[in-house]
């Protein structure tokens, strides 16, 4: 293989068609290449993870969950240029979660309605008020700055789920790229989460019942979808979220950067280890079911985002952070709750 | 096991008081407490000693893959962890209880001074002061040079069968077929002396006041090998390979059956956590776990993998265990010199607010499978990486990490007249729902990362798994390999070619296996 060009002022040939001049290094492989070699280079990669993984089949209805982000807007761009250009034959859907947070997402809804007019795409958009009649600026107001991630990630899981199903797509893509799946899986290591370690680095999840989800964008680096954005010119929205990011996913992400800095292959390197880990047969998994309540699917007799809920329109939304399983059957049957279990539950004081 | 009530615990945990020096010891409630072991737990000095000894007893007990009689090796490196080992087997050892360890022991240190540009004298010096050690022991002692590793004979990159005992055998049948073996084996082990050694070793034993037993040129071709190493990341995974190459053929060679390491959960973390990103997710259990098989006849295991290194130091510095401190190639390297250094400070930084973070990485590892295929005929060679004797996990399906890194390299280099073989992933329409995979995938995609190299370059690659081909990748050159690789590489390239000319001759693998087991 051949290391990188020496960084001269000299121009470097781009190492795929020799003829052009090189204008960026490839964070992935370090090989240095030009605007079109690259464009192609990444858009059939991406067409080799479909293709190989077979994760669409002709005249399917797919739904590409866009936040308005770089991912899902490098996403939705290059599942529309391999459509055409492979004739995949789909039926593509940009599908949108409104959280309901001032100031970040109706900002980066914004960024989704030009990106339906570039791309010519239809757009569906859910949100959480209508879904679970809570917006997350409500509930941030609730529970705090503390544990405000959990409500957002469970309820947009099955919000995505919920407006696929009103628009009866038959699968769901996401965004997630590398850096993403390698930085779940050092995370769910850290954790010694042993059942997400074995699905974490799926291409497709979801069991019967659920809509399949699939991430095309798995073996791209971020900084290739970064690259590809800047030099395609797309149109996308990068802000924080406004309130806290998750505070243990930032060390492994810090962590996942500085591994990258070291040696650029280690991204690939992790997905590969969480590829290949093989756990215990005796180790014991959570069976899969579905919550009682909404028929959606869970390990438990309600749902997270059941609970979630329940725990809000309470008043009590501890209920849903961390496991109180022992309570579903009361939540369920719709019982009050002691007062020594409900002081437990309480928001804290600010 | 119970993980619901884990949230609860961790509340109870803050509300512990915290120990003040005048509490009493949690066990026998009588001595005061003179450090704390766990949030809350406070031992007296005697109660400390019990438990720590304890636990490296119960580890062999109830692990029941030492048998008595059997010789074990120890491999000290002269740091706290492996010296808290030694001291724990000189204990049980020394006890007149019914229940004293009943193996013999012996040492090797391998001594890695060219690793790190030591002058002959450095060196001198601490061997010198290692073999002081070993010697009020009372134990065989080797002392292996890094320089040996030119003369090493290529059977220490084959996995030699051992008898397998069946896995749910009992332990006492299990120590009489020991028993009934270990004549046989005794003459076995002679025999491979005299078959593998190329020049008389006997004299690496007691170096004394002799000169050392390696050449100059030795010396060189270390500094070479480790100069064409264009990363520290790399440097420490293919010094750690030869220094376990070293081992197990001082294993071999003086008839030992197991070797102990003295790797800590502390060190196990970061290890677990650097091999993971270092692409060895596949050979992660048999890298930590406590027994490690891969050699076949020689077995390692890591019976210090309960302790913290927080628990050793303390052990250490209240029962006068000396250790040594010698520094190796990561020694003062800033933080991001390698991945094993980044590693190693993220997790101790992360214990810090964590408190949690180790014993959490490790008890993952042990819900890991440590189960690897245990056979030995001819194909399952084939089917091992030639550095680290682990099962290879680049045969993998279609779509996996390893399939596109291959489709990236492809697609960024000059453009080649047709999609490699394999490769030629098939567009959607040709795949109507329910057919079958007949075509790219299984045997044909699985043989093409072999077949695609020049079957005479001296270029290993084709035989490593993931993470040892990222060590090659790291090197300007394989040509400063010692000959023992090279010389393996070769045996198996040959060993291919034969099996591809009599493939139509062969009948199904699988079947092959099978009979092989059965006679």
């Amino acid at each position: 293989c051949s290391a990188a060009g020496p960084a001269s002022t000299m121009p470097v040939p781009c190492s795929h068609c020799q003829k052009s001049s090189a204008v960026l290094r490839r964070p992935k492989t370090g090989h240095s290449l030009c605007r079109p070699c690259f464009f192609w280079a990444f858009e059939e990669e991406v067409h080799q993870t479909i293709a190989s993984a077979r994760l669409f089949r002709p005249g399917e209805t797919v739904g590409i969950g866009a936040s308005g982000g770089k991912d899902s807007t490098v996403l939705a761009h290059v599942l529309k240029v391999l459509n055409e250009r492979h004739g995949y034959g789909l039926n593509l859907i940009l599908l949108s979660v409104d959280e309901g947070i001032t100031g970040y997402r109706d900002d980066s809804l914004e960024t989704v309605k030009r990106n339906q007019q570039q791309y010519d795409l239809p757009l569906k958009i859910v949100s959480y008020e209508e879904l679970y009649g809570w917006t997350m600026d409500a509930i941030v107001k609730q529970v705090g700055l503390k544990n405000n991630c959990t409500f957002c990630g469970v309820f947009r899981r099955q919000a995505l789920d919920r407006g696929a199903m009103m628009l009866g797509v038959d699968k769901i893509c996401t965004g997630h790229n590398a850096d993403d799946v390698a930085e779940t899986v050092l995370m769910n290591f850290l954790r010694g989460d042993i059942a997400r370690l074995r699905r974490c680095t799926a291409i497709t999840t979801g069991s019967e019942g659920a809509i399949p989800r699939c991430k095309p964008l798995k073996y791209a680096y971020e900084k290739e979808i970064v690259l590809y954005a800047y030099f395609k010119k797309l149109d996308y929205f990068s802000t924080e979220c406004v309130y806290s990011p998750n505070a243990y996913r930032g060390h492994a992400r810090a962590f996942l950067k500085d591994l990258e800095s070291v040696r650029p292959s280690a991204i690939v390197d992790v997905i590969h280890s969480g590829e290949n880990l093989s756990v215990k047969e005796d180790v014991r998994m959570p069976v899969q079911g579905t919550c009682a309540r909404c028929g959606y699917i869970s390990s438990q007799r309600l749902c997270k985002a059941c609970v979630l809920l329940e725990g809000l329109n309470r008043g009590l939304p501890k209920l849903g952070i961390g496991k109180h399983h022992r309570l579903h059957e009361k939540l369920l049957a719709r019982q009050p709750l002691t007062e020594q279990e409900e002081r437990k539950l309480r928001a804290e004081e600010f | 096991m119970c993980q619901i009530h884990e949230e609860y615990q961790d509340h109870m945990v803050e509300n512990t008081s915290i120990p003040s020096i005048s509490q009493k010891c949690v066990k026998c409630k009588e001595g005061s407490a003179v450090l704390v072991i766990r949030v809350g737990d406070a031992f007296c000095r005697g109660c400390f000693k019990e438990y720590f000894v304890h636990k490296f007893r119960a580890m062999l007990g109830k692990t029941r893959l030492i048998f008595p009689g059997e010789k074990v090796l120890l491999a000290l490196s002269g740091g706290p962890a492996s010296s808290s080992m030694l001291s724990q087997v000189q204990e049980g050892l020394s006890r007149e209880a019914p229940k004293k360890l009943r193996f013999i022991p012996g040492i090797v240190y391998i001594d890695e001074g060219s690793a790190c540009g030591q002058s002959l004298e450095e060196r001198a010096g601490r061997i010198a002061q290692m073999e002081s050690i070993f010697q009020a022991t009372g134990f065989p002692f080797y002392v292996v040079h890094l320089e040996e590793v030119f003369r090493l004979p290529s059977s220490v990159l084959q996995c030699v069968s051992s008898i397998p005992g069946k896995p749910g055998g009992s332990y006492k049948a299990a120590v009489d077929q020991f028993i009934q073996d270990s004549q046989l084996f005794e003459a076995q082990s002679r025999l491979s002396e005299l078959s593998t050694q190329d020049r008389p070793e006997e004299e690496v034993r007691t170096s004394g006041g002799r000169p050392f037993t390696f050449t100059l040129q030795e010396t060189k071709a270390v500094e070479r090998l480790l100069d064409s190493v264009k990363t520290l990341t790399a440097k420490e995974q293919i010094l750690q390979m030869l220094r376990h190459h070293l081992i197990v053929h001082t294993a071999r060679v003086k008839g030992y059956s197991k070797v102990m390491m003295g790797d800590s959960c502390s060190r196990l973390a970061v290890k677990l956590l650097s091999n993971i990103s270092l692409g060895r997710g596949a050979s992660l259990a048999m890298d930590t776990g406590f027994s490690d098989p891969r050699y076949g006849d020689i077995t390692i295991i890591r019976p210090m993998r309960e302790y913290s290194s927080k628990e050793i130091a303390f052990y250490n510095k209240m029962f006068g265990v000396s250790s040594v401190f010698i520094p190796n190639l990561g020694t003062k390297a800033p933080e991001k010199a390698s991945i094993q250094r980044l590693t190693e400070s993220f997790v101790n930084k992360l214990q810090m607010d964590f408190p949690s973070t180790i014993s959490t990485i490790y008890r993952t590892s042990e819900k890991l499978n440590t189960a690897c295929p245990q056979l030995s005929s001819d194909q399952e060679q084939a089917e091992r990486c030639l550095l680290c004797l682990c099962a290879l996990d680049t045969g993998a399906a279609e779509a996996s990490a390893f399939r596109a890194t291959l489709v990236s390299e492809q697609l960024s280099q000059k453009s080649c007249p047709e999609p490699p073989p394999g490769l030629s992933a098939p567009g959607l329409q040709r795949r109507p729902a329910g057919d079958e995979r007949t075509d790219c995938c299984g045997s044909g995609g699985g043989s093409r990362c072999s077949a695609d190299e020049d079957a005479s370059s001296p270029d290993p690659r084709s035989l490593l798994c993931y993470s040892c081909r990222l060590i090659i990748k790291d090197m300007t050159s394989v040509e400063t390999l010692p000959p023992y690789i090279v010389l393996e590489t070769e045996h198996r390239r040959r060993r291919a070619q034969m099996r591809e000319e009599i493939s139509e001759f062969l009948l199904d693998p699988a079947q092959e296996l099978c009979a092989a087991l059965e006679s």
